[in-house]
């Protein structure tokens, strides 16, 4: 994949993302909302598969999804503060 | 970005209420030398980190002393649940009850308030990661001055856990400069800060 799809993939886990931060804070306050519920389902379904892509062709994200092999590449730059990634 | 986990990174369990000693412990959460100060100072600094391992590892452990600032507020927080008013006057307890009631707020077991004065970002990674290692080991010595006045093996246990990953991250924050060092003349580590542009070009 090139760095377009790399982008877009990016882009696409941030916004998957911001729809599950905004979706948590309204389920904190409604549990029990059905359609609510359900949305997130959908939302978490798509954003676990597009991390997954993610990390196997760029590296991790989260620490937990490391993938020692041969290396440890948490550390390896560039970090998300110097605009990019 | 970060994300919350349900859990604490080692568990806080204290059936014994004690308002004097959690006058002591408060201090590790907004004193000169706690955990707030310490996340602050961490991710603060890594932004102008040059070498990127050591700005994962500036991002990693100030993340983990968010955790343990979670700790310590545990602590105080089970220690002073439900105490009655008769338990706050004998615990001295009456001058931050009347500000705070019963809720967490930072400061110093001497009363003075969290100011980020409490730790410094200079945006030179030897001056900020001898800091660094300085701050680990002033909780260090905190910590043991806690354990000295503790008495209940439910509150000694995770003090005794956080006084262990003080040691564990001066020993990497030790690595850290090391492998700053390692990049800069080894006759001069002082001749210019690596963090800044307009020195590099000299």
């Amino acid at each position: 994949m090139d760095g377009k799809s790399r982008d877009k993939l990016f882009a696409c886990i941030g916004a998957l993302s911001f729809v599950m931060d905004d979706l948590r804070i309204y389920l904190d306050t409604h549990p029990r909302d059905q359609e609510a519920l359900d949305y997130w389902k959908k939302v978490e379904k798509v954003r676990n598969e597009a991390v997954k892509e993610y990390t196997k062709c760029y590296g991790p994200i989260n620490m937990y999804d490391v993938d020692v092999d041969d290396r440890w590449t948490w550390a390896e730059g560039p970090w998300p503060w110097e605009g990019r990634c | 970005m970060w994300s919350y986990e349900k859990r604490l990174q080692y568990p806080v369990k204290i059936t014994q209420c004690n308002p004097r000693l959690a006058q002591v412990i408060i201090s590790q959460f907004g004193g000169p030398d706690g955990e707030l100060a310490a996340s602050q100072r961490y991710l603060s600094q890594r932004y102008t980190m040059s070498n990127p391992k050591v700005a994962g590892l500036l991002t990693d452990i100030g993340t983990e002393e968010m955790a343990h600032m979670e700790m310590v507020c545990a602590i105080v927080h089970q220690l002073t649940r439900d105490l009655t008013p008769q338990q706050i006057m004998e615990g001295g307890f009456e001058k931050y009850y009347v500000d705070h009631t019963l809720g967490l707020w930072p400061q110093s077991a001497g009363g003075v308030p969290f100011t980020a004065t409490f730790f410094q970002s200079k945006g030179d990674p030897i001056t900020d990661l001898v800091e660094d290692m300085a701050a680990e080991q002033k909780a260090r010595t905190t910590y043991d001055n806690i354990l000295r006045l503790v008495h209940d093996q439910e509150v000694c246990e995770p003090i005794k856990f956080l006084r262990q990953r003080e040691i564990n991250h001066f020993q990497r924050f030790g690595e850290a400069l090391r492998m700053i060092q390692d990049d800069l003349d080894c006759r001069n580590f002082y001749a210019f800060n690596p963090s800044f542009k307009s020195d590099l070009v000299k």
